[in-house]
Formats: C-alpha cells, sequence, structure tokens
C-alpha cells in the first residue's frame, strides 16, 4: 500500500454520487490527461528489454494472467469445451505451464464452460448487458447477467452505455453499473469502458473514475469489436486512476486490456506498464489480466524456445 | 568550389517480407572490391532475423503456393524480364568482386537463361513428377506433386548464377524461401529485382551475414520444412543435418564441387516436393 492518506471516505463518495450535478462536477474536476506526455510515457517503457530469466518469468506471469476468451457468433460447445481444456492445460507436453486466469465466453455459454473446467482451478468470466453494444433495456441486460451468475460464471464483464456517457448521462451509466454489480452478487464485476469509441483520455479518465465510484472490481479497455481496441497509452490512464483511486479511498481495483494484444513483446509491455505505473501490487492475476485468445499461443512459442532453445511454428499449437 | 558531383553511396539491406530493413541487431560490415577497396555497408543479419525470415516466409506460403502453376511461370518470367534489365548493374558488380569483363556478361547472361528455364517448368513439373496410377480397382488414381513448404537455403559461393540455381527453383513449385547469403553483391540487387516484380512480398527473403552463425537457427528452426545446404560451410553440414532431423526437413546436399554452370537437371524441383495421391471412385 501507498502511504497516502485516504483522502475520500464512504461519506466523501457518497457525497459525489448524491446528485447528478455533482457526480458530473467530481469527473469534470479530475485534472485533465496530458496527451503527448502519456504517449511518449507509454512509448518508452515499450522500450524495455526483458530478457533471459526475466523473461521466462513474464511469460509464465502472462499466461496465468490471460482471460482466454472466444467471442463470436459461430461459437459452438465444442469449441468453448476445447478452449476450456487449453486453460486447464495451455500446453499439455509441459505440466509446468501454468494455467490461464479464466476463460471468457458468450452468457448463453457459461454452463458448458463451468462443466468444462470443474475442478480445474480456471474461473468463468461472462460477457453480459448487452455485449458489445450495450444498446438493450437495462431488464434485459440485468436478466443476461443474473443467468450467467446463476450458470457459475465467477465474473462478470459488462459494457457501459457509451451513448449515455458520450451524451453526459454520467448518472445513467452510473446506476446501471450500481444495478449490475447488484446482479452479479458475489461475482466479481469487469466494467468494460469501450476506450476506442470514448475518443479522448480525459474521457478515458472520467469513465474509469465512474466505473470504479460505481463498485467495479476491475475496470476493462475494450470489448474488441472496436478498433482502436486496448493500447498502451489508454491503459497508461486507466492505471493511473485505479492507483490515484487506492490512494484516496483505499480500495484497488484491477485492470484489463482486452483485444490487439497478439504477441509475447506486447504481453511483457503491459507488465512492464503496470509495474512502473500502479506498481508491483498489480501484477497478479488477481489484479492485472489480458483479454485475448491468440497471445497465449504465442506466449507458449515463446516459452518453449525458452526451454528447448529452438524456433517453434503454428504447426506445435492448436488452432483457435 | 568543386564541380566534382559527391558519390551517391548504396547501404545494402536485407530483404524480409518485401520490405528492406536492417538487422534487427543493428550489426553491418563492410563490403570490399577485389583490390580491398570499400563497395558497401551491408546489413548483418542475426537470429532473430532469421525467426522474422520465417514467420515473412510462412505467411507468404498460402498466397504463393495456391496460385495456378501458369501464373507463377509468368511472375518468374516477369523477373527474368527484370534482370534483363538490370544486366549492367549486374555485370558492374560481379566485375568489383574480380571477374573479367567476358566472364562477368557470360554469368549474369547465364544466371538470367537459368532463370527463364525455371520459369517454363512451373506448369511443366506436376506433369513429370506426378501421375495418374493404374489400380486396381474403380478407381481414378492420381500423384500430383505439392510444395513442401518454408524453404531454408544457404546459398553458394557462386554470388549469381549460383544464388539463383538455389532460389528458382525453390519458388517455381510453389515454396517460399528464407535465402542466406554472404555475398551482399549482388544477392541484394537480385532483391531488388524480385521486390519490383510482381512477386508477392515474403515469397523470397535474403539475409546477408554469416552463414556459419545463421544456419544452426535456420536448421532446427521448427517451422521450416525443407533445408538446402548448398553453401553450407562444410564442418556444419552434417550438425546442420542432425538438427534439421528435429521436425523432418527435407534436406538437400550437394556435392561441394557442384558446376552451377552445367544443365542443372529437373532435381533442385523435385527436391522440395511433396507427393499427394488421391483415390476418386469411379461412376456412381
Amino acid at each position: 500500500m501507498t502511504a497516502e492518506p485516504i483522502a475520500l471516505d464512504r461519506q466523501g463518495v457518497d457525497d459525489i454520487v448524491s446528485s447528478a450535478a455533482s457526480l458530473r462536477r467530481f469527473l469534470h474536476g479530475l485534472p485533465g490527461v496530458d496527451q503527448v506526455g502519456a504517449q511518449e510515457r507509454a512509448a518508452r517503457l515499450a522500450t524495455r528489454s526483458i530478457k533471459k530469466s526475466a523473461k521466462a518469468e513474464a511469460i509464465d506471469l502472462a499466461i496465468s494472467m490471460v482471460d482466454l476468451t472466444t467471442l463470436e457468433g459461430a461459437d459452438t460447445p465444442g469449441k468453448v469445451r476445447a478452449m476450456c481444456a487449453k486453460a486447464a492445460h495451455p500446453d499439455p507436453s509441459d505440466p509446468s505451464v501454468p494455467r490461464v486466469a479464466v476463460v471468457c465466453v458468450y452468457s448463453d455459454l457459461v454452463a458448458e464452460a463451468v462443466r468444462a473446467l470443474r475442478g480445474t482451478g480456471v474461473g468463468v468470466a461472462s460477457v453480459a448487458t448487452a455485449f458489445p453494444a450495450g444498446r438493450a433495456p437495462l431488464d434485459a441486460k440485468l436478466a443476461d447477467t443474473r443467468r450467467a451468475v446463476e450458470d457459475g460464471a465467477t465474473e462478470i464483464d459488462m459494457v457501459i452505455d457509451r451513448g449515455a456517457f458520450l451524451a453526459g448521462d454520467h448518472r445513467k451509466v452510473f446506476d446501471e453499473i450500481v444495478a449490475t454489480k447488484q446482479a452479479c452478487g458475489d461475482a466479481h464485476l469487469k466494467v468494460i469502458l469501450e476506450t476506442g469509441e470514448l475518443v479522448t483520455y480525459d474521457n478515458v479518465r472520467r469513465a474509469s473514475w465512474l466505473a470504479m465510484l460505481a463498485g467495479a472490481d476491475f475496470i476493462k479497455t475494450s470489448t474488441g469489436k472496436v478498433a482502436p481496441a486496448a493500447t498502451l497509452p489508454v491503459t497508461l490512464v486507466m492505471l493511473e486512476a485505479v492507483r490515484d483511486f487506492r490512494a484516496q479511498t483505499g480500495r484497488q481495483v484491477g485492470v484489463k486490456p482486452a483485444g490487439g494484444i497478439r504477441t509475447t513483446k506486447d504481453a511483457i509491455k503491459y507488465l512492464v506498464l503496470v509495474n512502473e505505473t500502479a506498481g508491483p501490487d498489480w501484477l497478479t492475476p488477481e489484479w492485472f489480466r489480458l483479454g485475448a485468445s491468440s497471445v497465449l499461443n504465442d506466449l507458449l512459442m515463446q516459452r518453449r524456445k525458452l526451454t528447448t532453445g529452438v524456433y517453434g511454428g503454428p504447426d506445435y499449437q492448436t488452432l483457435d | 568550389m568543386s564541380t566534382e558531383r559527391v558519390n551517391v553511396r548504396k547501404t545494402y539491406k536485407l530483404f524480409i517480407g518485401g520490405a528492406f530493413p536492417r538487422s534487427e541487431s543493428g550489426r553491418s560490415y563492410v563490403v570490399t572490391d577485389a583490390k580491398g577497396k570499400f563497395v558497401a555497408n551491408a546489413s548483418r543479419a542475426s537470429r532473430k532475423d532469421v525467426r522474422d525470415a520465417v514467420v515473412a516466409a510462412r505467411k507468404a506460403f498460402g498466397g504463393w503456393s495456391s496460385r495456378t502453376a501458369y501464373n507463377r511461370g509468368q511472375i518468374l518470367y516477369r523477373v527474368a524480364e527484370m534482370l534483363e534489365g538490370r544486366k549492367a548493374q549486374f555485370v558492374d558488380e560481379l566485375r568489383s568482386a574480380g571477374m573479367g569483363r567476358a566472364p562477368a556478361a557470360a554469368e549474369v547472361d547465364a544466371a538470367i537463361d537459368r532463370w527463364v528455364w525455371y520459369a517454363g517448368w512451373t506448369d511443366k513439373i506436376g506433369a513429370v513428377a506426378g501421375a495418374a496410377n493404374p489400380v486396381s480397382g474403380p478407381y481414378f488414381n492420381f500423384s500430383t506433386p505439392e510444395p513442401t513448404g518454408v524453404v531454408g537455403v544457404l546459398a553458394p559461393a557462386s554470388p549469381l548464377l549460383g544464388l539463383v540455381s538455389v532460389i528458382a527453383p525453390v519458388i517455381a513449385t510453389g515454396n517460399t524461401c528464407v535465402t542466406v547469403t554472404e555475398s551482399p553483391l549482388p544477392s541484394i540487387t537480385l532483391a531488388e529485382v524480385l521486390a519490383t516484380s510482381d512477386l508477392p512480398g515474403g515469397v523470397v527473403n535474403l539475409l546477408t551475414g554469416q552463414a556459419a552463425e545463421l544456419a544452426p537457427w535456420l536448421a532446427s528452426h521448427m517451422d521450416v520444412n525443407a533445408l538446402d545446404l548448398a553453401g553450407a560451410p562444410a564442418e556444419l553440414a552434417t550438425s546442420l543435418e542432425q538438427a534439421a532431423a528435429e521436425n523432418l526437413k527435407r534436406v538437400l546436399r550437394p556435392a561441394a564441387d557442384t558446376d552451377w554452370t552445367a544443365d542443372p537437371g529437373t532435381g533442385r524441383l523435385t527436391a522440395f516436393l511433396e507427393t499427394k495421391t488421391v483415390w476418386h471412385p469411379v461412376g456412381v
């Protein structure tokens, strides 16, 4: 924990969210993001060279942080089962490879994934609330969420109503997150900001704070359905937000970049960013996740390169 | 004020995926002419350039191998046309390496003729290496040659004719290649020809550097399907064959004293082919 004093207690948070006007005043009172500075800082951290034993450790850490995701209209129960098998044993020929954090599927496939993962220690996350657009009545979004939790999802990835956020209706976004959090019960709530549609870093910072004030356990960059998806500068802004939020309220919130993370190099850049921005407290699967699917194959390929000393190829990995 | 024009010096870079990047390692070395005078700086590829080149070659394989053989022939012929247009440059480069005017011109002519010869083979090799097999049963039975995949090529010392003689047969049949050569001139000039002649990026990748350093990485790479040891250092050849066995690469180990001016025959075309046999019911 950082030693900074807690400036925002329960009462302070209640005051902020007590009315639409005070919420708006607080969010717009957040310091602006220096766009060039954020990009420059992210680009500079991305040049860090991580080699040998540090790389081996980073690869294993990254594997354990992967939210192995399949969110296609063409998802079948069979594909979900195959992915679950891979999540529990990413490299069947090497038992020392850690398992991934969770499997992330659409809500109707949660039951299938839960069945396939029983006893493996891998959780099931479900996207809900009319993913990816979020354009549905609140009742439908909550029904979606409750059903996923009933089926055994341990984590819910909700999308915020970007239309309302961009129109300045922060209160509506806030209330939806609160309602979804209630519907989640014990399941962790990840709030997807869809930063590709928020346009500015200032908006990303505001949306991050809004989600955290509303009770998010995790803030997540994107659905993966909109370009640009996760980028380093956006993740930097969100990591700063969770760091500041913990310093002011004492509550720690996780971060999950998702979409566009394809290579081991990408994954390691994110780990460096976490360590240098939020700090090592976030450098565990409990507080930082990588939403991706193809990156796992690359991580496994790099891992095998380190253990065998020869370059591998896609022929020796599962298709997904 | 001097009116003498300043030389436009050239830096020879690698050829990976249709682009000309510097080596990832940032290394370069000086190329000198036969008299030891400075000619150019060239990139010295590292193992990571090998890795990147294999990725590029793998990516290009699907598109290149699925083109019709006729179209591959057209593209290779186009390369020969472009070679013809750059003849003078090739002759100059060979001469700077110490060849006389007449032998250099003969070598360039032979290299272009060799390329045209292989261009003609693209749509004929199927008829020569494939067959309609007579079988005892109501089936049509065909064997057709298919490209092996990504071929690692260690280019021989013969700088132009040798290089052409190892690259052309590999790509004529639909393979893609990663070629390691120790002579940047005229190899990279050939790459410039390939880059400007309809050949899709990544079908040919050329790395300049030391074969002894790069060959083991190419030989052990699990995503390389075949290996041509034409220019392999003699003391390394056996260990390269052993490394290649790990994923059952096809290995071609020609005699060290191969005469590149001789009629090559179809041996290099068929060395990197797989035979696919299809049984098809007759009638019904």
